[in-house]
């Protein structure tokens, strides 16, 4: 103890206590933040069953006939489609209000108990299916093409290699990586929350599986330029510089400098 | 020169020297060797004086005195790795089908520039590394030439005579930027035709000339095919002549004027303590030349820079979330994404963009205008026509160092601005709450930063006048044999002590009378005015380093508790030579 006590005016005296505190915290933190509830619900796979799920699941903001309330839109006539998408990719049942659903990396429902609800919504008025699995796995896409419908048609939010990019407010365009073709595939024919629609007319099926193609191989690619930081462009790359190019070169230069003649 | 001391053998002196020995000449062979090259090469270069007078030359040490030199190698490495991409560039922008090796782009339409730099990254031996060691040099060479420049700031360096070397760097800095830019647009990738989509519209956006500027350098609507190749001829033939025309002229003026040195026992406006180039210098500074090397090569093999085959070859119709320029033309485009578009309006039947025009045109030159002119102004508030030599520690000019505090602050909420958008995705916030907060803060943030910064100078400029006069506080308290208690201060040594002391106390320039005794008023009342109430601003305030009257009265009886009798005698055998110390440092032991 009384090693430490005469340590204790050590310059590093301060950052060390800084980072027990920090680590102590974050023990802390993990140790007492409340676990998720898990809402198991019995598996279905009639309309009925979907409209039970729907009740039990969505009706406090969509309403009762899905009519749509305050906290949540109508949904009548946005199809299977947009259902799978929005509870296959965790975005609904939203934990909390918020601008804009977060995609979550654990889904609730299983694929039979998302497709009743599908069933439910669909049979209240004609929308978008659930897209073929010929168009949404990428396989034989071309994917120089997919590259340039992407450029074109979505990297001006989601970021020219899939990374995400900012939106008003507070909602932003999510990172593309390692998602379901059939995600993207749905995402396109339903626009969710603030993303356009891109029906056939705009976008072919063959050329949605050319992008789902193109998506895939950004998942799958090696940085052959080595850490790609992100993919986020110059912003993390100056950062870099500042960080770490130029502490290493002061540190090296303290050390020189420190050297005597 | 050498022969011409000898060559006149009839001259009378040399009859009082005829018994001079001849020096030997050096018997190891090597060693004549050596001198008969360097002998013959003086002959005819007369280079041993000027060679001699740089290798003499001394230089203090410091490891912020090399953050210029890393600025100097990054230039250096760019040189190289840029001459070793012109052999493969094609500055076109002639249309072509890639059917290189890289899959994810076959068979898609691209220029002839972007599809040489996709070979270049993926098809020469070594072309991605080279590719990635001149981006990241670059990015290098302008971070260490910012930080340089704020070493030299904040330590007063670019006072007399060094004020034309301080604007000769700043014009360095600027072109920088430019030479920068125009490499960043050369590829011809979507990120750099975004980039130059946005300097077309910058161009644009000045009135009147905007439309003509913009058709002269693009020959014609945007984009054309004559940008890439005049962008190329000026990114590796016009600037970087002129760069390294006036980085030479930057370092023969260091030559000319020594380098500034950190005052200390034994360093005056009249020598350099340090050591001489040949061999100290040479080998430190060619050593720190390959460690620059080694270290942007190691970076440039780890972490990708511009991955343009990502990006894509440029189209006018898409555009990449995320599009931002180089981080050192941040501030520049951060100053677009705050400006408000009301500054946008229609007068006469024409456009006004001052939206853009105020961020994109007239912040670099009026940022490189306030910073080339700074040496200037001080000079004249001061009044101060001496040469210095000395650098100031930065505490010791509050307002200095607060008002560069102050800039630098409002040129990072300007760089922060332009990645509000990834601000807002990578912390989730809201884009608007980020961009007004900044716009407020690039107003409010300066002069807080200022203040908060003077105050701080202050406050360590009274911890040391405190620790000169009264000590160290060593922590050990005694108690006298009547039961006081006092805390022992243990005086400073006086080579730690001359730091404390050593610098010019600062004075207010006092108006002298604006009417004669006449009544006649002075014809430069007005500018006395104005440079005595700047003065009052810098140094109002402003606390004077400790004399040795105080130090003296601080000793005899500043402090009562403190007179026992072994402190006391160690005071009394400082004292002496403390009477001269303001005036003579004392001398290393």
């Amino acid at each position: 103890m009384n090693a430490l006590a005469a340590r204790r005016r050590h310059p590093a005296a301060i950052a060390l206590l800084l980072l027990l505190g920090l680590i102590l915290t974050g023990v802390a933190y993990s140790t007492f933040a409340p676990k998720q509830a898990d809402a198991a619900t019995a598996a279905a796979s009639s309309v009925e069953e979907g409209k039970k799920l729907f009740l039990a699941n969505c009706a406090t903001c969509h309403g009762l006939q899905a009519q749509g309330t305050k906290a949540g839109p109508a949904l009548p006539g946005v199809g299977a489609a947009a259902v799978d998408f929005q509870m296959g990719t965790g975005r609904m049942p939203m934990a909390a209000p918020n601008v804009q659903a977060p995609r979550a990396d654990e889904v609730r429902f299983t694929q039979e108990q998302i497709s009743a609800v599908a069933a439910y919504i669909a049979s209240l008025a004609p929308g978008p299916a659930v897209p073929d699995a010929e168009y949404t796995t990428g396989e034989g896409g071309d994917v120089a093409l997919g590259a340039e419908l992407f450029r074109v048609n979505c990297a001006m939010c989601h970021n020219f290699a899939g990374s995400g990019g900012a939106l008003t407010r507070g909602k932003y365009a999510p990172a593309l990586r390692d998602i379901e073709g059939k995600h993207i595939y749905e995402a396109m024919v339903t626009g969710p929350q603030s993303m356009p629609v891109f029906n056939d007319d705009n976008i072919s099926p063959e050329a949605k599986n050319d992008i789902v193609a193109y998506l895939h191989e950004v998942d799958k690619q090696e940085n052959v330029g080595g850490m790609a930081l992100g993919n986020l462009g110059p912003v993390s790359e100056g950062l870099f510089v500042w960080i770490f190019g130029l502490g290493i070169m002061v540190g090296f230069a303290v050390w020189l400098g420190r050297k005597a003649a | 020169m050498s022969s011409n001391g000898r060559s006149g053998s009839a001259d009378p002196i040399d009859r009082l020297r005829k018994d001079d020995a001849t020096p030997e000449a050096p018997t190891a062979p090597a060693l004549k060797a050596v001198g008969g090259v360097a002998g013959w090469l003086d002959d005819r270069t007369g280079a041993a004086k000027p060679v001699g007078y740089l290798m003499k030359k001394v230089f203090p040490e410091h490891w912020s005195f090399m953050l210029g030199e890393v600025a100097m190698y990054s230039m250096i490495i760019c040189l190289l790795s840029g001459t070793f991409l012109t052999f493969w560039f094609v500055p076109s922008a002639g249309q072509v089908v890639y059917d290189g090796s890289y899959l994810p782009l076959r068979g898609i339409t691209m220029s002839e520039a972007f599809r040489s730099t996709v070979d270049i990254s993926f098809d020469i031996r070594g072309g991605l590394l080279i590719r990635q060691i001149h981006h990241w040099a670059a990015l290098m060479f302008i971070v260490a030439l910012s930080v340089h420049m704020l070493r030299v700031f904040f330590t007063g360096a670019f006072r007399k005579p060094r004020e034309i070397n301080w604007v000769i760097g700043c014009i360095l800095s600027m072109l920088a930027l430019v030479e920068g830019f125009a490499g960043y647009s050369l590829p011809d990738d979507l990120l750099s035709g975004t980039g130059l989509r946005a300097a077309e519209g910058f161009m644009r956006s000045v009135p009147v000339l905007g439309s003509y500027l913009s058709f002269a350098l693009f020959d014609g609507p945007f984009p054309g095919e004559a940008i890439i190749p005049r962008l190329f001829s000026i990114h590796v033939l016009l600037l970087p002549a002129i760069l390294v025309g006036l980085f030479t002229a930057h370092i023969g003026l260091v030559f000319v004027h020594k380098h500034t040195q950190f005052p200390g026992p034994g360093r005056t406006n009249d020598n350099v303590v340090g050591f001489p180039v040949m061999p100290v210098y040479a080998a430190k500074a060619g050593g720190f030349f390959f460690i620059v090397f080694g270290v942007i090569s190691l970076i440039s093999g780890l972490v990708t820079i511009n991955p343009i085959w990502a990006y894509g070859p440029y189209d006018p119709s898409p555009v990449t979330a995320g599009s931002q320029p180089d981080w050192y033309m941040g501030f520049a485009d951060g100053a677009l994404r705050l400006l408000p578009g009301w500054l946008e309006f229609t007068a006469f039947g024409f456009t006004f963009s001052f939206n853009v025009m105020i961020g994109a045109i007239l912040l670099i030159p009026v940022m490189y205008g306030l910073m080339a002119v700074y040496p200037f102004l001080e000079r004249w508030v001061t009044g101060d026509t001496r040469e210095h030599h000395l650098l100031d520690r930065p505490r010791n000019n509050p307002t200095r160092t607060g008002l560069g505090m102050a800039a630098l602050t409002a040129y990072g909420v300007l760089m922060f601005a332009a990645g509000n958008d990834l601000m807002a995705i990578k912390l989730h916030l809201s884009i608007n709450d980020i961009t007004h907060i900044l716009r407020a803060a690039f107003f409010i943030a300066p002069p807080l930063v200022f203040w908060v910064t003077k105050r701080i100078c202050l406050s360590l400029q009274r911890k040391d006048r405190d620790l000169v006069l009264h000590g160290r506080e060593t922590g050990r308290i005694i108690r006298t044999a009547d039961g006081k208690f006092f805390e022992q201060h243990e005086p400073l040594d006086e080579f730690t002590r001359w730091n404390l002391v050593q610098h010019d106390p600062h004075e207010v320039l006092t108006l002298e009378r604006a009417t004669d005794e006449h009544g006649v008023v002075s014809p430069t009342a007005r500018k006395d005015k104005a440079r005595s109430a700047l003065s009052r601003f810098y140094f109002s305030d402003s606390i004077n380093p400790v004399t040795p009257a105080e130090l003296a009265a601080a000793h005899h009886d500043g402090h009562g508790h403190e007179s026992i009798g072994a402190i006391e005698a160690s005071d009394d055998e400082t004292r002496p030579a403390l009477e001269s110390a303001r005036r003579e440092p004392p001398k290393r032991p």
